[in-house]
């Protein structure tokens, strides 16, 4: 416990620690270091767009599954997440699973190491929410460069050791950039629709904050995930293209957003072709969709996605099937189906990454990775 | 290689490629371009300025140029708002909007607010290359294309080599230098007045033309753009003339590629119609052809002075022929010239029948199809509906003449039976189905609600129906549902049969259902999906197809439903060991609290306006097949409008209802001293409080539960009955018996005495009584918007009647909660202390308890009454229990076992197969 403690404070310095230490740090973190020698020689000759490129055009490759849902059944409680950091801040903290990678971070490594042992070649950081627009519901906005740090540092460490283990199967760390909690395209008034509870400009600062500290984590790809309000993606996009603007190197980018209903809409509206020209732009990785709808109902926006981005790489991670609140994960389907499902779409030559998203379990991804291991992906022009 | 094609979008994609067609960019939200544009801005009328973009997208442009260039506005602010607001109009906001500005902050400020890829106007050379390079890569990471104007640091190109010369330099930087794609650029080679009566300008068509030929044929990829408008400047006044001179400058610029100009939308001229005279004469002057084609041109003019086709902006379409109005008005839903269009549409055809399947169906031809692809939203629909109905109604007497002379009717699509099953009084769902089913031309035969298997099987028969629809919105329907089938089957039906209404499913009609009857079952999710499935079902080619896909999908059902692995459920006595403790934990000392007077009352013709303020509008909202929660719904960016809609109609129509007293509110409640007895809890008449009531025979959950979970039945929340009951107990006391004797003597360390003093409280409330009259008139009159409308309301009121006075029990009759101040959404969300269920819901399935509430409180006497199925009547009325207890919530007992059937029997007194008929969906 001593030992895991002292572990422990170093990641915690950030957050009452000032920067230069942490960019030196950080740095080093980017650079081939001893530490990093086999995955530099694995990915030297390359940049990491191309190495992920390279492997994407002989197979499908694996995201991991859910994590929200993974961590509620360790049933923590309020103090869990307070950890030490935390014992005394005046605001409730119970829920906020970002902040796990600095309060409980063995839950986080947990719940990620099982998901690299299930055959994940990419799995996300524990950052959905961890912007100073999503910390602020909970007044932690000043530890949002610190969880990004962490988050990125945990799944980076994770990655590493299995890349050292198996170099023939290198795995890659996804930052993730959640849709945020509020919306620059929706009303919060009924009597004013010119009003909105965010603007183009918090977000893009949140972002850019975000993106900043995974980069300096070592994070290998940025990942915008479950738009529902392809503005507040924009945002994001316009962070990340800042960011790598004069970067001969850019982290590849990864976009995947989220259709809400059976009109095949994202929240605020859009078609998925509507959705893909306003983001296509960013020259996305890969594009794709997740979440909100089973692996069944999303297949033809998946297909259209595959239709009209045909030199991009399309990726697909679903809900194990729509909500049920009858059941223990809160999702009906079992491994079986998701991957049967999956299966399917590969099958059809529609995907290039699949992996799963609320309710899935390491369990869902290791059946998704058998599932697909045979098929072809699909072909990119 | 590219494809050059450049992809925008609002909430649709636009593709725009080498071979598009010409793109019309909307002119008129622009404060520069429309005085009345810019009027609306500046007095902050931005409803009236939606208006225009509105109706610029209606007339066709495909992309909207929005400009608020003004030196009295805050541009940059006008700009937000505006884009804000039409963000949130998905017709307006489905197509890409061009921001128009020469100040780049405004740009950038627009570019802030729109979530499709817009495209920007503009950006230029004309404060040198390194702005120029700075706007551009931020266009870049903002994700907009650029129109880029022939404009450098010398000033505007006005020549042809000089627009050449730029647009080249400028294609170069952009592509070379920031790795701008090419095919998100567009030049805009300035469109500038012709016939000035200066003779320099009078190449200025010309030259623009072949500037768009050579940026065509020598800068790949690359768009063009002109703001159309600029070139009849000199014709200000004269529209006739301007749109004479537009229509022939973009014939000969189409043609030398241009690819899209900002124009009038709504005003554009075609080359071909245009009088040859004029057409000559403009073409005169655009191509420079002759010396003095500026002066002809002029004097032509002077003749041909004219308003164009300037109308009043709303009633424009009241030019349109006959047939255009008539398709209009069913598609916008517009009544108020119905009667005298289709008048004259009647005096135009041979038979009167023939506007009804010409311009009459071919309007609602395209009201279907709108529909069917999510254009329009059900409330539009029904009223398209309504205006259809005003014209054949107008129409009717003349064709019953006809039909007098000749015995001729109407061709229909097909004959479809609907029916609410026996024992079910909910109809509207089932009314908006017929609606939209004859609205597509189906022949319609509503047998209404409560209608028993027999007669709707006779129904069909008679009149040789092609298909058979059953809605119902109860439980117990579902039963039903599977009975007609079986009949259907017995009786050797071979017409399909449709399943609809709220409990029923995609599932349960696969599971229970469909086997039942040989031929196709189809369950339709909602009124939307009638259509589809009516026609798929009754075309010959679709016909096979399509039931074999939901044969298929259905079968895919039932084996999933097969293999669910059932979760096994607890014993009866392991789930009563689980039960929750009324004195649990922090309730160890809890004295249930006394009413302030026990037993029944009744309140008679309530107020209905102290139950207005208790309407939970949300329900009211899916009525109409809009899902969203209310507020938020009204500003919803699908069916935001459509909601608002029907939420303001809905509203008058309240307002008369309560003010003119269309509707009575009765009610009564007992508040009546019980206890728990096991699973039953025994309800003691007020006067003698010896004599049972009734016996509320709660159910228990029986499936596994997580540690420190209770498996609850209702009656845990009522104080147990000492052993041997209060009636024995009673007696007890004054015997001097041993055993009873023992029984009375407390240990020191006994528990106090339980039991004494706990009540349950019955309720039932209706708000339906004397509607019938109204609704029949509105049915009579066709008005099915107003009928549904009506109905809505009446169960909105029931419901705030329910909810209205579950707090008056608890803050004045019972008393327990004097203090409470809760708002209506806190109350819609249930955050008061006890609970309310109600028979046929989740926590007390059984529907068989409303027998004992309807009867303790002898609701006959205030107009209420059970269906043999146990629905009440009138349909909008609520009835239920009311517990006291702080802990008292809201459960699903979800799946019985066989051992609580036969306990349950046991305690009823009845057979185990009567409660198996009763309670059949709870069990495994």
């Amino acid at each position: 416990m001593r030992k895991y403690n002292a572990w422990r404070s170093k990641i915690e310095l950030p957050c009452n620690f000032t920067s230069a230490k942490l960019w030196v740090l950080a740095a080093k973190l980017r650079r081939p270091s001893a530490k990093r020698v086999v995955i530099s020689s694995l990915i030297a000759p390359m940049n990491r767009r191309q190495t992920i490129s390279t492997i994407l055009k002989q197979r499908i490759m694996i995201l991991d599954g859910g994590m929200g849902t993974m961590v509620q059944q360790y049933k923590l409680e309020e103090h869990d997440y307070r950890g030490h950091v935390c014992r005394d801040h005046p605001h409730d903290l119970k829920g906020n699973n970002d902040l796990l990678v600095l309060t409980k971070p063995e839950v986080i490594q947990e719940i990620q190491r099982s998901y690299l042992e299930a055959g994940a070649d990419i799995i996300e950081t524990d950052t959905f929410s961890a912007t100073s627009i999503g910390m602020s519901d909970y007044k932690l906005e000043h530890m949002v460069r610190a969880m990004n740090r962490a988050a990125a540092k945990i799944a980076r460490d994770l990655c590493d050791e299995f890349t050292k283990k198996d170099p023939s199967k290198p795995r890659f760390v996804a930052g993730a950039l959640g849709p945020m909690s509020r919306t620059a395209s929706i009303s919060p008034d009924v009597n004013d629709a010119s009003k909105r509870n965010v603007t183009f400009d918090e977000l893009h600062v949140a972002y850019k904050e975000q993106i900043e500290a995974l980069v300096s984590g070592g994070v290998d790809l940025i990942l915008v995930e479950t738009i529902f309000d392809t503005l507040n993606a924009k945002a994001a996009l316009f962070a990340y293209l800042e960011h790598f603007e004069d970067d001969p190197d850019p982290l590849p980018l990864m976009i995947s957003g989220t259709i809400t209903d059976a009109s095949g809409r994202t929240l605020t509206g859009q078609t998925i072709e509507a959705f893909w020209n306003s983001v296509r732009h960013a020259k996305p990785l890969s594009i794709g969709i997740n979440c909100a709808l089973g692996a069944v109902a999303m297949r033809p926006y998946v297909e259209a996605l595959a239709r009209v981005a045909p030199e991009t790489f399309v990726s697909v991670y679903p809900n194990a099937g729509l909500p049920n609140p009858l059941s223990d994960t809160g999702y009906d389907e079992t491994p079986a189906m998701t991957s049967g499902f999956l299966q399917e779409f590969a099958e059809s030559g529609l995907v290039n990454i699949v992996g799963g998203c609320c309710g899935t379990t390491p369990a869902h991804i290791k059946a998704i990775g058998d599932a697909v291991a045979k098929v072809a992906p699909r072909a990119v022009v | 290689m590219t494809s050059h094609v450049m992809h925008l979008s609002g909430l649709e994609p636009l593709q725009i490629g080498p071979d598009s067609l010409f793109v019309n960019v909307g002119e008129r939200t622009n404060v520069t371009g429309s005085r009345a544009f810019a009027k609306l801005i500046l007095n902050d009328d931005y409803a009236g300025a939606v208006e225009v973009a509105r109706q610029q997208v209606a007339n066709g442009a495909q992309i909207i140029d929005v400009n608020m260039d003004e030196a009295m506005l805050d541009s940059k602010a006008a700009m937000t708002k505006f884009l804000n607001i039409i963000a949130t109009e998905p017709d307006i906001s489905r197509v890409p909007i061009m921001i128009d500005s020469s100040k780049w902050e405004v740009i950038e400020a627009g570019l802030k607010c729109v979530q499709g890829k817009s495209v920007v106007n503009s950006i230029s050379m004309k404060e040198g290359e390194a702005q120029f390079l700075h706007q551009a890569k931020l266009l870049r990471r903002y994700g907009a294309a650029a129109v880029v104007m022939a404009f450098d640091e010398k000033g505007q190109a006005d020549t042809y080599e000089r627009k050449i010369e730029i647009c080249e330099r400028a294609y170069k930087l952009l592509v070379n230098t920031v790795g701008f794609p090419a095919e998100d650029i567009i030049f805009d080679p300035n469109v500038f007045a012709l016939a000035t009566g200066l003779e320099e300008h009078n190449n200025y068509g010309v030259d623009f033309i072949n500037a768009v030929a050579w940026i065509k044929k020598n800068l790949p990829g690359a768009k063009t753009s002109g703001g159309i408008s600029n070139l009849s400047f000199s014709f200000r006044g004269n529209d006739h003339v301007r749109e004479a001179m537009h229509a022939v400058f973009l014939y000969h610029a189409i043609k030398a590629g241009l690819t899209m100009g900002i124009v009038n939308a709504g005003q554009m001229g075609i080359y071909d119609e245009l009088d040859p005279v004029l057409r000559e004469h403009c073409e005169d002057v655009i191509l420079n052809r002759r010396a003095d084609s500026t002066e002809r041109m002029l004097t032509l003019a002077e003749t041909v002075k004219g308003g164009g086709k300037v109308r009043v902006e709303d009633l424009s379409w009241r030019e349109l022929p006959v047939n255009e109005r008539l398709k209009l008005a069913l598609v916008k839903g517009i009544n108020t010239f119905i009667v005298e269009d289709t008048e004259e549409a009647r005096q135009g055809f041979e038979r009167p029948l023939q506007v009804i399947e010409g311009p009459l169906m071919a309007g609602m031809d395209v009201v279907g199809d709108l529909f069917g692809q999510g254009k329009m939203f059900l409330p539009q629909v029904v009223k398209s509906a309504r205006v259809m109905k005003q014209a054949v109604a107008h129409l009717v007497p003349f064709i019953e003449e006809e039909k007098r002379l000749l015995g001729t009717e109407a061709k229909t699509k097909g004959k479809i039976v609907l029916a609410t099953v026996k024992g079910d009084v909910h109809d509207i769902g089932k009314n908006i189905v017929g609606v939209v089913l004859q609205c597509n031309n189906y022949e319609v035969i509503d047998l209404g609600v409560m209608v028993p298997c027999d007669k709707i099987l006779a129904a069909a028969k008679e009149s040789k129906a092609n298909i058979i629809g059953l809605s119902g919105l109860i439980t117990p329907s579902l039963e039903e549902m599977a009975y007609v089938a079986k009949e259907m089957d017995r009786l050797d039906f071979h017409v399909p049969l449709l399943i609809g209404g709220a409990t029923t499913s995609r599932m349960h009609t696969a599971v229970k259902i469909a086997p039942n009857y040989r031929h196709p079952v189809v369950h339709v999710v909602d009124a939307s999906r009638a259509v589809g499935v009516a026609t798929s079902l009754m075309s010959e080619e679709m016909r096979i197809p399509f039931i074999k896909d939901m044969n298929d999908d259905y079968a895919l059902i039932r084996e999933r439903h097969a293999n669910k692995k059932s979760v096994p459920l607890l014993e009866l006595e392991v789930a009563r060991a689980n039960k929750f403790d009324v004195f649990a934990g922090e309730y160890a000392s809890y004295k249930p609290p006394v009413p302030g007077r026990v037993g029944v009352q009744q309140l008679r013709d309530y107020p209905l306006s102290a139950l207005v303020p208790y309407i939970d509008w949300t329900p009211f909202f899916l009525v109409w097949d809009l899902a969203g929660n209310y507020p938020r719904i009204l500003d919803d960016e699908i069916v935001g409008v459509e909601a608002k809609r029907v939420f303001k109609d809905g509203q008058a129509m309240l307002k008369r209802i309560v003010s003119e007293k269309w509707l009575t509110a009765n009610g009564t409640y007992g508040l009546l001293p019980a206890g728990s007895d096991g699973d039953d809890i025994v309800v003691y008449q007020a006067d003698e409080q010896n004599v049972e009531a009734m016996r509320f025979h709660t159910l228990r959950q029986q499936n596994a539960k997580e540690a420190g979970r209770p498996n609850f039945a209702l009656s845990d929340f009522i104080s147990p009955l000492p052993p041997g009951g209060r009636v024995r107990e009673r007696e007890l006391a004054s015997s001097s018996s041993p055993t009873s004797a023992a029984m009375q003597t407390p240990s020191p360390l006994a528990p106090p005495p339980r039991g004494e003093g706990d009540y349950l409280g019955l309720f039932a409330v209706t708000t339906g009584l004397g509607g019938d009259d109204r609704l029949a008139a509105f049915e009579k009159a066709g008005d099915d918007y107003n009928s549904i409308m009506f109905k809505a309301l009446a169960d909105r009121l029931a419901e705030a009647f329910a909810e209205h006075l579950h707090e008056r029990v608890r803050k004045e009759f019972w008393g327990y909660a004097s203090d409470e101040k809760l708002s209506n959404e806190e109350l819609v969300k249930e955050k008061y202390r006890g609970t309310r269920p109600a028979p046929g819901y989740p926590a007390c399935p059984d529907h068989r308890e409303k027998l004992d509430i309807f009867r303790v409180l002898d609701a006959g006497s205030i107009g209420m009454a059970l269906t043999e199925s146990l629905a009440m009547t009138p349909a909008s009325s609520v009835s239920g229990f009311y517990f006291s207890h702080p802990a008292a919530q809201y459960f699903t007992v979800g799946k019985i076992g066989d051992d609580q059937i036969a306990d349950l029997a046991k305690r009823r007194g009845e057979t185990i197969e009567a409660q198996q008929r009763a309670l059949g969906t709870l069990l495994q």
